[in-house]
């Protein structure tokens, strides 16, 4: 656990150019490389900018909002109040305890869905556990209607398979 | 310490420490729920303790944050901070606010807790680390805008250094970002897409920048190599960094109904942000090789040579294993993005946080550097932490690989909980990683408790090691 030997020569411009050429010389000031972040931040801000204008053009063909009724807000909301996401994944996104659920629609249909949720927890000993969420027949609906939604978004055919 | 009001940084660092130690503690119960299904339920179910784990993650790295602006900014700007008593007022709120949360998070339904705190009137409840209730969140934007009123007023009034103007765009940018998270539309692409905003403009933008301004900060007091050069260094660092990582972003647009153009866009730059880690890294062995002073403090110097070495092996090595487009296809998702989140997090943010405490926490408790028997008990910390670390990441990436082939890769693919029996083993291999790591913690925590004799200036130098020397 010592600290590495000290150097003692001196710093000198060709030391620091044997380390990175030219580029890192005293002929590379500190005000140059500021110049540089600053110009070169500025102009990828402006980059990113640009590509996300560009998608929010290209987001109506492909982000399902035909089909965003008002029982899948109602649906997402459901979704976000009891933290799904602290266990699942949606769009492969959130936690990684259980299984992804962007496509659960098409992988157990809607019956199995609402089933499974009023039947939790298993209470299988060992076994994973879901709360239960107390939810009504209404809300039931419109989380099944918000898993629907999101099953028909153009993912670029992601996830590689029903399993998710 | 050379101005008084840098002391208002120590309870923030204290916060910060002990909040870390709740964080690991509800690691080790989503570990164990991870193999022991039910373990703790219904008391605790997984979401629960996955949120109170990476909420404190995230608020004890924004009491390091704070705490080192608070001691770097007097010191950088050479004059006392403009109201150390706005500092420990708003630490005492951000504290209670964040404990309050916490219990909130851990006595109600998460449902009851978004009725009761406004959810109905904004709902930015429920999604991935900001699952914070609406007036906490306001509380933090509160909070932000008063630390950040009290530290620019601060720099505007005394000198003005490259590291005190970098921490202050990183500062800001993270408040300013952070206000997306206010954002949460219906359409859960537009949701998805600016979430990203918060998450990856933070952790792969601004608060590359506080890393940078940390790390460069404590270079030049444990090296004494002239600031310019470690200046010029941090520029061309952060200027990787952003060049980099804002178009980066595309990386998460892959797969969330976002056009198919970002899978260029982001495979070809985020495969580029290893680089700035890596310059990183060059960077910290660099200014230690040629440091003009042995300060007392080793431990320090260990910890900057370490967030150098590890944000490159977890942001930039684990990030491009899975950044890649045609790889993320199968990969997305899995126990992989655990695996480079976990040595990312602790590589970059914990480890730059740990250094700034290491240096300061002597300082603001009054001496250069501590004795040499609390050095070596907090550099055994580092080991183990460390190290446990890397073996928590090796078994989450092979974790990760396994459940990639069984569940998507395969010809006849598996459906998740049966693999995820199938890998169990892996989960009890990194839950015992992660007792050693609470060891660790434990050891380090000890360090501060650590009696004897003061290290002088370290005598292994032709008395050019003198502390508080700013020449060579």
């Amino acid at each position: 656990m010592q600290a590495p030997r000290t150097h003692h020569a001196p710093l000198t411009a060709a030391r620091s150019a044997s380390l990175l050429g030219d580029f890192m010389s005293g002929t590379f000031s500190k005000s140059m490389a500021r110049n540089v972040f600053y110009g070169g931040t500025a102009f990828f801000v402006l980059l990113f900018l640009a590509l996300t204008f560009d998608t929010q053009g290209a987001l109506p063909k492909r982000d399902n909002r035909d089909k965003l009724t008002p029982a899948v807000a109602a649906g997402k909301k459901i979704w976000e109040v009891n933290n799904c996401i602290g266990c699942h994944t949606l769009l492969g996104e959130g936690a990684y305890f259980a299984p992804e659920l962007g496509n659960v629609y098409k992988r157990r249909g809607p019956d199995f869905i609402k089933a499974w949720i009023q039947n939790q927890p298993t209470k299988v000993p060992g076994r994973r556990q879901m709360p239960q969420f107390n939810l009504t027949d209404k809300q039931l609906d419109d989380l099944v209607q918000f898993l629907k939604y999101t099953s028909e978004i153009d993912t670029n055919n992601w996830p590689p398979n029903i399993e998710g | 310490m050379q101005y008084k009001s840098q002391a208002v940084a120590k309870p923030y660092f204290i916060a910060a420490i002990g909040l870390f130690v709740g964080q690991i503690l509800f690691g080790l119960i989503m570990g164990l729920q991870y193999v022991i299904g039910d373990f703790l339920f219904p008391a605790i179910p997984f979401n629960i303790a996955r949120m109170v784990h990476t909420n404190l993650l995230i608020v004890w790295l924004l009491f390091g944050f704070m705490g080192a602006a608070y001691y770097m900014i007097p010191e950088e700007s050479e004059t006392e901070l403009h109201s150390p008593g706005l500092a420990l007022a708003l630490f005492w709120i951000f504290l209670i606010a964040g404990a309050l949360t916490i219990v909130g998070y851990l006595l109600l339904p998460y449902a009851r807790l978004a009725e009761l705190t406004g959810n109905d009137i904004l709902a930015t409840m429920g999604r991935e680390f900001l699952e914070q209730p609406l007036i906490t969140k306001v509380g933090i934007v509160i909070v932000a805008l008063g630390f950040l009123y009290n530290v620019s007023l601060t720099v505007l009034k005394g000198r003005k250094t490259s590291i005190s103007l970098i921490l202050m765009l990183g500062l800001w940018g993270l408040a300013v970002f952070f206000l997306f998270s206010f954002y949460n539309p219906e359409n859960l692409v537009k949701d998805k897409f600016y979430w990203w905003w918060v998450v990856h403009l933070w952790v792969e933008g601004v608060w590359e920048l506080i890393l940078g301004a940390l790390l460069a900060f404590v270079l030049i007091k444990v090296t004494g190599v002239d600031r310019e050069v470690i200046e010029k260094w941090l520029y061309v660092i952060i200027t990787l960094t952003l060049i980099t990582g804002i178009v980066g972003t595309g990386h998460h647009y892959f797969w969330i109904g976002t056009p198919g153009y970002w899978q260029w866009w982001g495979s070809i730059f985020s495969a580029l942000e290893p680089i700035p880690f890596f310059a990183m890294t060059i960077f910290a062995f660099n200014m230690v090789n040629r440091r003009r002073r042995d300060h007392p403090n080793r431990a320090a110097t260990l910890w900057a040579l370490g967030t150098g070495v590890m944000s490159f092996l977890g942001a930039g090595v684990w990030g491009f294993l899975h950044t890649l487009a045609p790889v993320n296809y199968y990969t997305h998702g899995t126990q992989i993005t655990a695996a480079h989140g976990h040595m990312a997090f602790y590589g970059a943010y914990v480890m730059v946080v740990l250094t700034i405490i290491s240096y300061a926490m002597p300082v603001l408790r009054g001496r250069a550097a501590n004795s040499n028997r609390a050095q070596v008990v907090e550099m055994w910390s580092f080991w183990l932490m460390t190290i446990s670390m890397v073996f928590i990441t090796l078994f989450l990436t092979a974790a990760g690989i396994l459940q990639v082939w069984l569940q998507r890769f395969s010809s006849t693919p598996q459906p998740f909980m049966v693999v995820q029996e199938q890998i169990s083993m892996f989960y009890w291999m990194r839950e015992v990683t992660g007792v050693i790591f609470l060891l660790g913690l434990a050891i380090y925590v000890a360090s501060f408790f650590m009696k004897g004799e003061a290290a002088a200036s370290v005598s292994t130098t032709s008395g050019r090691g003198e502390i508080g020397t700013q020449t060579a």
